[in-house]
């Protein structure tokens, strides 16, 4: 059985300056891992990198053994929410469609399955009432479960979610985190990358500390400390209490 | 008859300009369209003095790779550190400039008014016909629009689901394998040869008009990229019909007259759609 994610040597970087300094790991299957850094770490840049969004000087990356031009289907993405125009003529149920687009071929279009696929996907994430709801009219939290059932209608087996928690309210945070949860209950895997250090213990089985180098990736309980999050944050990092969660007092 | 003409031709200019300029509205690039039109104005020199002839394909696809240059340099300017907006207008005035030298150059060797070029007369066109055979088959302008009508017309039907995610999320769509560079680049093409085979009746400066006028105006009207489009397409029809009318009373410029009735239409739609200015109220995005 082939690891889901492989990745060697990988080096990023934007007009000179590196914004990924050589970084290589592996991602065993069915795990829920967080990804964790200050601002600027490259977290973002490591998800585009990898779904060769963004080109990398150096590195190889394994996809379930194989590059990423032939396991595309078995890959699923959530932008960030910010990236796209919550204004675009459109409606939940549509956008969610797109997710089968890489099921589809040049030239079929969306049919009558895919439509109820898509359906059963905002199902999931509580969001079937408002299928036909044009998408400026939804909430942050609203849209951010949207761009997650279009994910579900991805069918992939390795997920990659930039910010998901950002700007949402409690009740979809909660209803995100169940939901990968039960992702990782059916085997895939699933990388996020994550802003709140309060819910890390509570959300992720892994996690990867990142700050241009790779800090660490691992069990969260091994990685979690004060000494490998100091080592990630640097200065930015105040402990309110070393015992129990860190808290970040600076501004993320 | 001739009344039928025109207003043909200004219905097909319209309706296959305001189709891409959907696409252009919703990717905020409304002023590549704007930097296009006026751009491809040496490249339809060039192809003029090449070719000696006004209805040729050569002129058209010679307009369309200077189109595309236009978007390739705006990319390039950008990416090596020049404001976006700056390298728009940086490209689209120095080659609009090298297009009127060239003219006021040649123009004792070309039959090429630059007042027709940049304001358009439709009023001629319907003389201006093709001949098969000996018989004549309609004005030329007909046919000349009427391909690129068709030609967006097929592109955008093949590929509309692509077209769609593109410029929506790009980031999803290059994600799931869309060559969304490929798709950006095929409708900036579509735009120059759109542009191109308008000028002779709208202009290459009132063309710019029909592609963002009617679908802004469609942006308002709906919540749907489909019925935006066939709205726009509408609309386009519309301002060309009342343009006509309206210029055949005041006995003024035609071209002119129809992009005018597309923006006085705007505005309306502007102060009683759903979307306008008496219901902007919004849920904001937050953080």
């Amino acid at each position: 059985m082939t690891d889901p994610l492989t990745v060697k040597n990988l080096t990023v970087a934007y007009q000179k300056s590196p914004v990924l300094k050589d970084i290589s790991f592996r991602v065993p299957e069915g795990k829920l891992i967080g990804i964790i850094g200050p601002n600027g770490a490259g977290k973002s840049t490591l998800i585009k990198a990898i779904l060769e969004l963004i080109p990398s000087i150096t590195g190889e990356v394994e996809i379930f053994g194989d590059s990423y031009k032939n396991t595309r289907k078995r890959v699923g993405y959530v932008p960030q929410r910010e990236s796209v125009d919550w204004d675009f003529p459109t409606d939940a149920l549509d956008v969610v469609m797109m997710g089968r687009y890489g099921h589809l071929g040049w030239f079929k279009r969306p049919d009558k399955k895919d439509k109820a696929y898509a359906l059963k996907c905002l199902q999931q994430v509580g969001m079937s009432q408002y299928a036909n709801r044009q998408i400026s009219q939804l909430s942050g939290g609203q849209q951010q479960r949207v761009f997650l059932a279009r994910a579900l209608a991805q069918d992939a087996e390795l997920y990659f979610m930039d910010e998901p928690f950002v700007g949402v309210d409690a009740a979809t945070e909660k209803a995100i985190i169940t939901l990968l949860m039960k992702l990782k209950e059916q085997g895939k895997t699933v990388l996020v990358v994550h802003h709140d250090l309060n819910t890390v213990k509570e959300y992720f089985d892994w996690i990867m500390l990142l700050n241009v180098n790779l800090i660490g990736i691992g069990p969260t309980e091994e990685l979690f400390t004060k000494e490998f999050l100091q080592k990630t944050y640097g200065g930015s990092l105040a402990m309110l209490d070393a015992n129990s969660s860190p808290i970040i007092v600076s501004p993320r | 008859m001739n009344h039928v003409w025109i207003i043909l031709i200004g219905a097909l200019v319209g309706s296959s300009c305001s189709m891409l300029g959907c696409f252009l509205v919703l990717r905020k690039m409304s002023m590549i369209g704007d930097a296009i039109s006026h751009s491809v104005l040496p490249g339809i020199v060039i192809a003029f003095l090449i070719s000696g002839s006004r209805d040729s394909l050569v002129m058209m696809f010679g307009a369309a790779a200077i189109g595309l240059v236009t978007v390739f340099l705006i990319q390039m300017f950008q990416n090596s550190g020049v404001q976006s907006d700056a390298s728009i207008g940086v490209v689209f005035t120095a080659l609009f400039a090298v297009g009127v030298v060239l003219i006021s150059l040649y123009t004792r060797q070309v039959d090429l008014d630059l007042d027709c070029v940049l304001y358009g007369e439709i009023a001629y066109a319907p003389w201006d016909t093709l001949h098969v055979g000996g018989h004549s088959i309609g004005p030329k302008a007909v046919w000349g629009v009427g391909a690129s009508f068709l030609l967006n017309v097929l592109v955008i039907s093949l590929f509309f689901k692509q077209f769609k995610i593109s410029t929506f999320d790009p980031a999803l769509a290059a994600a799931l394998g869309i060559p969304v560079v490929f798709f950006h680049y095929l409708l900036m093409g579509l735009v120059s040869i759109s542009t191109v085979a308008s000028f002779e009746s709208v202009g290459a400066i009132l063309v710019v008009g029909m592609i963002i006028v009617p679908a802004a105006t469609a942006y308002l009207l709906t919540d749907k990229l489909s019925t935006m489009i066939v709205i726009s397409v509408l609309l386009s029809i519309i301002s060309s019909v009342l343009g006509y009318y309206i210029a055949f009373l005041l006995d003024a410029s035609i071209g002119g007259t129809m992009v005018v009735v597309a923006g006085v239409l705007f505005l309306i739609a502007l102060f009683f759609s759903p979307k306008g200015v008496r219901h902007h109220v919004k849920f904001s995005h937050g953080a």
